[in-house]
């Protein structure tokens, strides 16, 4: 079998290998669709009445989710880190490494199931937007790439995560660490309020900070921009779609190289 | 007979520790070599490497003929591991973590089914088989890590450590399946702290410590090294022990031991169970006096503790030891 084939047929195993926990351990998903329905829930009725300063002719509903999508599939990234650090703590990475298996199937296997959790949650949470007011305002096709931007970022970001738990081996640490980085890149950013009333400082940072621009993609293709909202005077703002995709090849480009080189050196401790 | 697994000058070093310093060792095709060592004295480091998990620094190691970093995927194809954590996924069952690693070892589906289902009788484990592995004992997940390691009848089997943690009952157990598996042809090396274990499954034994091998050959090899067989008395009192050391005299072959403390004498002698009855003949009429009475060949703790100045289930971590003077590598 040549290079390809192997590696495509090694990952299918790990996926589903991957995908068979998420049914036996439902709490997982149920804890990864909670907190997403609690964020909808709790911004939407809590802070929505007091958040101003959105484009006319728009409910904060409809500005809020797209923002909630990009906060939870990044975040729903992480967890690759995690598992990949439970599989070395546990052993089985010393077990894959001594199979005649693809040398990069372990980490496609386990990034493309963390891409399906990634999938139900935005279900999930797409389903409790309609509820509470969220609307697309676009067609179909522009709707699915709305979603579509968004998986792949957060594909993208699960690379990332899966050199750190290569990294860091430690599946707590993993969840803390990433927590300490994405929380306020998810913050910093306007995922849940606009950007004008930013200080200077943190605005630049927000308007260059591809969760923003991932936020703001997926904003236009859902139809949560009225029309008439005034374009703001940063490139990246302006190419939002663009932008994001230029991140997301850059990380894609490192870390998938990077990840596969530290799988190969790395043995249970 | 050829050999299977050939290391030549293996180094390893971790930062400034040298946990390898040029290993040399053979593995006859077909036969079991043991591994033995207290904690810390590389022999998971010398499986890490001979697995392709890990590069030496140094030195040469062939695995089926091919070389572990040249041919590091046809050697994967013919080695199974069992690492000394039992690797299996919890969260599958037996047979979906069997069927997982068949599957990557490129057995078709139907074959890696079968497989599975071979192995999880054989293994006594076909009960458990539609369980997740979460629900298994420590001797049933190990048992279930071996058979992963089996799935595509690998020529060489790797097992490090394959008893530590567990039961004397499921030890026993373990024990005679990797007999089993030697009978049937495959090459095996076993790494073990326990004695017991490497003199009841090897054919040859490796002694290594702090990276070095200190003593290579067969169990009966490293007894005679030790010295022979000696004949001893554990008495009720320490107060007899001159009249029965005088009564055995001219038996002994070299100077005897007296142990007031545990009214213990032990005598070197040479020659079968009539020394033994002899012995007793003498001793007539002190038998009230006498518990226990043997004759006792060395066992392997005997060498390593004459080898290594130390137990063998002692750690290794104190290295401001004086070193010890050892016998070198070069024996066999």
């Amino acid at each position: 079998m040549n290079t390809l084939a192997t590696t495509l047929s090694d990952s299918v195993v790990i996926t589903k290998r991957n995908l068979i926990k998420v049914r036996r351990v439902p709490d997982l998903i149920v804890f990864a669709t909670l907190s997403p329905i609690m964020f909808v829930v709790l911004f939407r009725y809590v802070f929505g009445g007091a958040i101003g300063g959105l484009p006319p002719g728009i409910s904060y509903a409809e500005f809020l989710l797209p923002g909630i999508f990009a906060q939870t599939v990044v975040f729903g990234s992480t967890i690759t880190g995690a598992s990949l650090a439970d599989d070395l703590q546990k052993g089985l990475i010393d077990r894959f490494r001594s199979l005649p298996m693809s040398r990069s199937a372990v980490l496609v296997g386990r990034t493309v199931a963390d891409a399906g959790l990634n999938v139900i949650s935005i279900a999930v949470m797409a389903l409790t937007g309609l509820v509470v007011g969220w609307r697309i305002n676009s067609s179909l096709g522009e709707a699915l790439a709305g979603f579509l931007v968004l998986l792949v970022f957060a594909y993208a970001i699960s690379w990332l995560m899966a050199v750190v738990g290569l990294l860091v081996r430690t599946p707590e640490v993993v969840n803390n660490a990433s927590f300490i980085v994405i929380f306020p890149l998810t913050f910093i950013a306007n995922t849940f309020v606009p950007l004008e009333t930013f200080p200077s400082v943190l605005r630049v940072f927000a308007e260059w900070n591809p969760v923003s621009t991932v936020t703001l993609a997926s904003r236009e293709l859902f139809g949560n921009v009225p029309p008439g909202t005034p374009v703001p005077d940063v490139w990246s703002l302006q190419n939002p779609v663009l932008y994001t995709l230029v991140w997301t090849a850059v990380i894609l480009a490192v870390f998938v190289p990077l990840s596969v080189r530290l799988y190969q050196r790395t043995a249970t401790r | 007979m050829s050999d299977a697994i050939v290391v030549e000058g293996l180094v390893k070093r971790f930062g400034a520790t040298t946990a390898l310093d040029g290993v040399h060792l053979t593995v006859a095709e077909g036969s079991v070599l043991g591994l033995l060592g207290p904690n810390g004295a590389g022999k998971t480091t010398v499986v890490r490497i001979l697995t392709t998990l890990l590069r030496a620094d140094a030195g040469r190691v062939r695995v089926a003929g091919l070389d572990v970093v040249e041919d590091a995927d046809a050697v994967r194809a013919s080695i199974g591991l069992t690492g000394q954590y039992a690797a299996v996924d919890e969260y599958l069952t037996g047979l979906e973590n069997l069927e997982m690693v068949g599957r990557l070892y490129r057995l078709g589906k139907r074959e890696a089914r079968a497989r599975a289902g071979e192995l999880l009788e054989r293994f006594d484990l076909t009960g458990a088989a539609d369980r997740p592995a979460k629900t298994y004992s420590g001797g049933m997940r190990r048992r279930l890590d071996i058979a992963a390691s089996l799935i595509a009848r690998p020529r060489i089997l790797f097992l490090d450590e394959p008893t530590t943690g567990l039961d004397p009952r499921s030890r026993l157990g373990m024990w005679e399946f990797i007999a089993d598996l030697a009978d049937g042809g495959t090459t095996i090396l076993l790494t073990t702290q326990y004695l017991e274990e490497a003199d009841r499954l090897a054919d040859r034994m490796v002694v290594i410590d702090r990276g070095r091998v200190i003593a290579r050959g067969t169990a009966d090899d490293l007894k005679a090294q030790v010295g022979g067989q000696r004949l001893e008395f554990t008495v009720t009192t320490a107060a007899v022990l001159p009249d029965v050391l005088e009564r055995l005299r001219g038996m002994a072959v070299d100077e005897p031991q007296v142990d007031e403390q545990a009214r213990r004498l032990s005598l070197p002698v040479s020659g079968g169970a009539e020394i033994l009855a002899e012995a007793l003949q003498r001793l007539d009429g002190f038998t009230p006096d006498i518990l226990d009475v043997g004759l006792r060949r060395p066992d392997l703790d005997d060498v390593f503790l004459a080898l290594t100045g130390h137990a063998a289930e002692e750690t290794a971590g104190d290295d401001d030891r004086p070193a010890q003077p050892a016998a070198t590598g070069g024996m066999a």
